[in-house]
């Protein structure tokens, strides 16, 4: 198990270099950092300075290992266009969308996985015929124009949600949540339902899929022969088996959610890492873009890891596999 | 026979797909029916509709498949038409079924324990630590070595053979009166086949258990079967005691089955002694379904079905032995 957890780690260890060599490229390639940190007015003396300071005069492979130096210790200089560290931002911004994420993905798993499993066991009555139908609209309507539907609908016209920002915060150490608030949670819900909707189709089709496959299987045959139930045969049996590619699916969308969350908290103006990105981008800030893609880059590596060990609990040939490949 | 009460009888057993180019009868005016502790065996080329029987009776049929006549009596009530609650009762209580692959019957994400343990609490009244006691007994009964260890095993650390003597488990551990046992040594190794016949053979006699075992093997027919029945394009086209069919198949299609087979028992998949195929479902012959491949087909079997007929002490669909056929040198002896 111990085995396993660290060659997965290591074999991550070459994911996250590339990445950081990317990210890397850009903040010291893309545009260039001495001019837009000097502005208009500077001696020549000034920019020499400015030059060592940021060690941009020392051979390409010194820069990048002291880029993933300080990376590693979570640091990634000043934003240009705030002029505050960049690893403060990201801080302070990160409670935002973990949490948007995370509400959007329990949102898109308590409710697609029992559609998917209604689905998939009555595929021919008239409220399986809508709730596909109804997927079909969550898998085509791109997310901002849901995201404006909903605001139109509901911040507009009904009046009963708000159509921007997080509500009221609390802070926890130094973690600041919506979730402990009246009007943080009712400014989460728009933002969740927007964010989610796509991933509850799709996590939706997929248990259906799988019901559908496994139920044709000899094992739930067997299992109707031997006379248990229609629960333990539904649930106990045929759902247990879809899970394995539910797991994967959903760790892969939450990696999915958290980077492309950037959308859902432009429309809502959220204050979260994806809108910091945004403004970022706007202003040619490369030090935010930087540890921007190595942070989401890192998310996806762990949510991997997770992902992984998931299956290990599932499926009892992995665990065997596993053991072996472990010593 | 006729003074002892069959455990199973079927009678005018009649099997239809609805499919999109038409109505498809997969089985016709089949009847047969098996005595307390006997063994029937079912054979026929691939397709003749042996799994399609036995599905019929455990009320298994694959939609949008659907008995369409007849009737199946279990000790004498009909289970047929019952609701899907009452007959899955009955399924794993009183009709045990095993499959033919061991490696895709078991479901890989629950210990053998789990599996059996699960049966019997749904059929009978134990509690989990009694129904782990009767697992691992019938581990033991069933042959899997260190039975108490290895009933927490997952199916995937067991071998063919043995998961397959896992199934048989399975499917007696609620002790029901009749297995529908479907090619249960097909998919297993040559080598093995025969252990694993002989523990069903064994427990089936131990237990009292009537059973329904499709095979190929003629072999395993020969040495395990009290009566065998000849399946034919959907129909049963001889049935009778098997040293008599054996010995003197009277139909000329389970005489060209029994010509095939080998002197020492082999499995056999295809019968490539009898020229011809069996006829698609959707073009059966009008007459004898028989008649394009028969050695013997004579006027009368292009237009008129033949049923079940008493034709040398066996029953037979041919009319060979309806009274006015052509001379008795048409008949076969062996
Ligand atoms: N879903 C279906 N729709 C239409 N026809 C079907 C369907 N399932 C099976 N059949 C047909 O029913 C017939 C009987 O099939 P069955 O599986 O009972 O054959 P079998 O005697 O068990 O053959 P095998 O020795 O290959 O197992 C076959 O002709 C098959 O093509
Ligand atoms: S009825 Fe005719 S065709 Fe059919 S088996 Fe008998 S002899 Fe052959
Ligand atoms: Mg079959």
């Amino acid at each position: 198990m111990f085995a396993f957890i660290v060659s997965r780690v290591l074999q991550a260890l070459p994911v996250m270099l590339t990445v950081a060599l990317l990210s890397f490229a850009m903040f010291a390639y893309v545009g260039d950092p001495v001019a837009i940190m000097l502005g208009q007015d500077y001696t020549e003396a000034q920019r020499t300075q400015l030059i060592s300071d940021l060690g941009l005069d020392q051979p390409f492979f010194v820069q990048f290992f002291k880029f993933v130096v300080n990376a590693a210790q979570g640091e990634f200089g000043l934003s240009y266009r705030l002029s505050r560290p960049v690893a403060d931002l990201i801080a302070e911004r990160a409670p935002a969308t973990l949490e948007l994420a995370l509400c959007a993905a329990a949102l898109a798993l308590a409710i697609g996985v029992p559609m998917g499993v209604y689905t998939g066991l009555y595929r021919n009555s008239w409220l399986s015929r809508f709730f596909l139908t109804f997927s079909l609209i969550g898998v085509s309507l791109p997310t901002f124009l849901i995201g404006i539907l909903l605001i139109l609908t509901f911040s507009v016209w009904l009046g009963w949600l708000p159509s921007f920002g997080r509500g009221d915060t609390i802070r926890w150490g130094w973690w600041s949540t919506g979730l402990a608030t009246w009007s943080g949670l009712k400014a989460l819900i728009l933002p969740a339902i927007t964010l989610g909707l796509f991933q509850l189709t799709l996590i939706m089709r997929l248990v259906r899929a799988e019901m559908l496959e496994v139920l044709r299987t000899d094992y739930i045959k067997f299992a109707r022969a031997r006379g248990l139930t229609n629960r333990a045969v539904h649930f106990g049996h045929a759902l247990k088996n879809t899970l394995v590619p539910v797991i994967t699916i959903t760790g892969l969308q939450l990696g999915a959610i958290i980077a492309f969350a950037i959308v859902t908290e432009t429309v809502f103006q959220w204050p979260g890492m994806g809108l910091l990105f945004i403004q970022s981008v706007g202003a040619a800030d490369i030090p935010v873009m930087s540890a921007y893609l190595l942070l989401i880059a890192l998310m996806f590596v762990t949510i991997n890891l997770i992902v992984d060990l998931l299956y290990y609990a599932v499926d009892p040939r992995l665990r065997i596999g596993g053991g072996k490949g472990g010593h | 026979m006729s003074d002892i009460k069959p455990i199973l009888e079927v009678r005018n057993l009649r099997v239809e797909f609805p499919t999109r180019r038409g109505l498809l009868v997969a089985l016709d005016d089949v009847s047969f029916s098996i005595a307390p502790g006997e063994v029937l065996g079912v054979v026929g080329e691939s397709g003749a509709g042996k799994s399609m029987t036995g599905a019929a009776i455990i009320g298994l049929l694959e939609p949008p498949g659907r008995i369409a006549g007849g009737q199946i009596l279990l000790e004498g009530r009909r289970i047929d038409n019952l609701p899907y609650q009452d007959l899955r009762r009955i399924r794993g209580r009183e009709i045990g079924a095993i499959f033919q692959d061991p490696l895709t019957t078991l479901n890989p994400l629950y210990t053998v324990g789990a599996q059996l343990i699960e049966t019997m609490v749904t059929h009978l009244p134990l509690n989990p630590a009694q129904a782990r006691a009767k697992a691992i007994e019938w581990l033991e009964l069933v042959g899997i070595p260190a039975a108490a260890q290895r009933i927490d095993s997952y199916p995937h650390e067991f071998s063919g053979g043995m998961r397959q003597r896992v199934v048989i488990a399975l499917a007696l551990c609620a002790e029901p009166k009749l297995i529908v046992a479907d090619e249960p040594t097909t998919a297993l190794d040559v080598s093995i086949q025969a252990q694993v016949i002989a523990l069903l053979k064994r427990l089936a006699r131990e237990k009292g258990t009537a059973m329904m075992l499709v095979t190929h093997d003629m072999g395993v027919i020969a040495e395990t079967a009290d009566r065998v029945a000849v399946m034919y394009a959907g129909r049963i086209v001889e049935i009778g005691a098997v040293r008599n069919v054996v010995k003197h198949a009277a139909h000329p299609y389970s005489s060209g089955l029994m010509g095939s087979i080998p002197p020492v028992s082999r499995r056999l998949d295809r019968m490539q002694q009898i020229d011809g195929a069996m006829p698609r479902l959707s073009a059966i012959p009008k007459g004898c379904p028989y008649n394009p491949r028969c050695p013997k087909v004579f006027d009368r079997c292009m237009v008129e079905r033949p049923e079940l007929m008493p034709a040398e002490g066996n029953l037979a669909a041919c009319w060979l032995y309806a009274d006015g056929a052509p001379a008795a040198e048409a008949k076969h002896h062996g």
